[in-house]
């Protein structure tokens, strides 16, 4: 058996008082897409959020290629996470948000070859060349000089998509990437990461687009009280729940299908 | 730094000071009022289709944003009596520039409050069938009115440190009680830094009230 | 109204004017450049986490904040000479006022441009590994400052006209030179009245100015 890209032991998460993560284990191997859906609150964005860092776990140890991220500090087994290492981290996982998180005051060229000009020290000739590849391949290549608040939100999206993986990362997370766009723009934005997932890329899909975790995933997991409730390939979790709780989220989304 | 503060001059200065407070309040409050109901008007002129009723306001409004208070409260006090005819009181001069002050920055104030009011509520209104007096009095005013407190009370801190600029025209407010006394006593830095203190007493509670506010409104929306 | 307007004083004296105008861009101009130093350094103290520079720097914010401009005028001019030992003339003393509560007014202005950006922004530098120096220069300050820009704008007319105070301590501004020519002319409304005309055309030229730089920057909007 190969050692998983990811490995995250007893993942804790409070906000105050509130225990949103109550220790997960859990582990990604090269080339697996997992789905992750559960209810509003249930903390799968969180959950995702920790893995690159937008969260700062507050107990637990997360692992990149077996090495353990941060350092032990304090008695209650939170640890310190000292900026370059976060940084380097952040660097080989990738994120895409449901806000899309574009920089209002830079062209669509401009926001994907940001991250390799500061983060990569890339020149600018060959980070350029990289964006516009990358900004093609998501369909965006005659939109090179617009302005992000110009866009449409699935186009925004995109940009956003061509930005994380022009950084060339080893995983790629998506938290609920289809949440905020109007229902005919989910569908380019979806093709795209169907795109990637032919590619054999690593990714993480936080979504309620249970139809596309079904096509899309290798694994789904359903969340729900900040743990995991089941685990499976998607014709288990999605097609065959063996547990209550699952079933009930499922037939919630189903009720009005046709 | 050997200075001596002297703490029992600040004591006796106190009542002497106090009194001036007690007239600083008495600038303060009728400018506050005057100037909130003539800002209404003429917020109401300054959105008018008629040009003969916004043009003006425009005008009057600009005029005192765009000049230094000082100067109005000198204009009134030794210019204008020149045109009705009348001489002023200093208080009275005082009085009128400050009023008309804060008319023309509360007009800005109800008029960005009313057109900052969605459209929908004019139309959810207009579709209940109501007249457009009665849509302003009962729908938009009510929430134009919560959501400009925070400017209000700005303003209002805002004339109250204004209202120290009448000691200019010998009006007998807390600055000039201060300035007085700390020349009748060589000793500025007591009595300076006491008035400075008052100020802060009078004017700070206004400042962490509009604060709450504008927190409690943004929590809101 | 039968009064007879008569500028042909004002003219005879418009080199005094002139004078005054001048001083008055010159006082303004340097306080704005202090200012922004001072403001800068507080907001940086205030942003930090650590109290020792956020306390101090919060009550000093609050302390020019809720006094009035004239007190720190005649604080920094009779008061600090006690105190220091040092006598300053009326110009330096004017511009340590203007600038020190301009300085309070500026930090909260950068303050509230950074804490505007919203967290997206902050989380789209850091998704891509982006140091905190970085995400800062690039991502948030180009930002912060496009939002500044407006109230900066503000607080520096705010500056503008509160430098009319320098002629409490007979620093030869504007409205000090006016005085001058008053006294020679006897024609108080005409001097006045000129004068704050001055003032009008001075801002309202600026704040065009202004208006065509701020649309520039915020062109990609």
């Amino acid at each position: 058996m190969t050692e998983p890209i990811l490995r995250v032991t007893d993942l804790q998460k409070y906000f105050g008082d509130l225990h949103v993560l109550k220790g997960i284990d859990f582990s990604v191997e090269a080339g697996e897409r997992i789905a992750i859906i559960g209810g509003s609150g249930s903390g799968k964005s969180t959950f995702l959020r920790c893995l690159n860092f937008m969260e700062m776990p507050s107990g637990g140890t997360i692992a990149l290629d077996g090495k353990p991220i941060g350092k032990p500090h304090g008695r209650d087994g939170a640890r310190r996470y000292p900026e370059s290492e976060l940084c380097t981290v952040r660097e080989r996982v990738g994120m895409v948000f449901q806000q899309f998180n574009l920089f209002p005051h830079m062209t669509v060229l401009e926001n994907v070859m940001e991250g390799l000009l500061t983060v990569k020290g890339m020149r600018n000739a060959a980070a350029r060349e990289r964006a516009v590849r990358e900004l093609e391949k998501v369909g965006l290549g005659t939109k090179l000089d617009a302005y992000p608040g110009k866009l449409s939100g699935g186009q925004q999206q995109r940009v956003a998509i061509a930005r994380a993986l022009a950084m060339e990362p080893e995983i790629l997370l998506f938290d609920e990437p289809t949440s905020s766009l109007d229902p005919e723009l989910v569908g380019e934005v979806l093709r795209v990461i169907r795109q990637l997932a032919d590619e054999g890329r690593t990714m993480l899909l936080v979504t309620h687009e249970l139809g596309f975790a079904y096509h899309f995933a290798t694994k789904v997991i359903f969340l729900a009280d900040g743990v995991f409730h089941e685990v499976g390939t998607p014709d288990d979790v999605l097609k065959n729940p063996r547990q209550e709780r699952t079933r009930a989220f499922l037939e919630r989304f189903t009720e009005f299908g046709f | 730094m050997d200075y001596q503060f002297d703490f029992v001059l600040v004591l006796r200065s106190l009542p002497v000071l106090l009194r001036g407070l007690l007239v600083t309040v008495e600038l303060w409050v009728p400018s506050i009022f005057i100037g909130l109901c003539a800002g209404f008007l003429l917020s109401l002129a300054r959105l008018s289709k008629s040009p003969w009723l916004r043009m003006p306001s425009l005008f009057y409004i600009e005029l005192f944003r765009d000049t230094p208070v000082l100067i109005q409260l000198i204009w009134f006090f030794y210019a204008f009596p020149i045109i009705i005819g009348v001489q002023l009181s200093p208080f009275a001069a005082a009085l009128l520039g400050l009023a008309l002050n804060t008319s023309a920055y509360s007009a800005e104030i109800f008029r960005g409050g009313i057109q900052s009011i969605a459209q929908g509520q004019w139309e959810g209104a207009r579709a209940l069938g109501m007249r457009r007096s009665k849509i302003l009095q009962r729908i938009i005013l009510p929430q134009v009115f919560k959501r400009m407190l925070p400017a209000f009370t700005n303003r209002a801190i805002e004339v109250a440190k204004m209202s120290s600029l009448a000691s200019v025209l010998s009006v007998h407010e807390l600055m000039y009680q201060g300035r007085l006394l700390s020349s009748t006593y060589y000793r500025p830095l007591e009595i300076l830094t006491t008035v400075a203190f008052i100020y802060f007493v009078l004017i700070y509670p206004g400042t962490w009230l509009s604060a709450r506010l504008e927190r409690r409104l943004a929590a809101k929306a | 109204m039968s009064y007879h307007w008569d500028f042909s004083g004002v003219w005879s004296r418009w080199d005094l004017l002139l004078t005054g105008l001048v001083n008055t861009v010159k006082i303004a101009g340097i306080s704005i450049v202090f200012g922004v130093i001072v403001g800068l350094l507080l907001a940086f103290m205030k942003l930090s986490p650590r109290r020792f520079l956020s306390v101090p720097a919060t009550a000093f914010i609050e302390f020019y904040r809720n006094t009035p401009p004239i007190i720190h005028f005649f604080w920094f001019y009779y008061a600090l000479p006690v105190l220091a030992n040092v006598s300053l003339n009326p110009f330096l003393a004017a511009v340590l006022a203007l600038s020190t509560q301009s300085g309070a007014f500026y930090a909260e202005v950068f303050r509230g441009g950074i804490v505007s950006i919203e967290k997206g922004q902050w989380e789209g530098a850091r998704a891509l590994g982006m140091r905190h120096s970085q995400l800062m220069r690039r991502i948030i300050l180009p930002q912060a400052l496009t939002r500044m820009f407006a109230p900066f704008v503000e607080r520096s007319f705010e500056l503008t006209k509160t430098t009319a105070l320098a002629s409490t301590l007979a620093y030869a501004d504007l409205l000090y030179q006016a005085m001058l020519v008053n006294s020679e002319t006897f024609r108080p409304l005409e001097v006045y009245t000129t004068i704050a005309l001055m003032y009008v055309i001075l801002l309202v030229t600026a704040s065009t100015l202004a208006r065509v730089a701020e649309a520039r920057l915020t062109a990609y909007r």
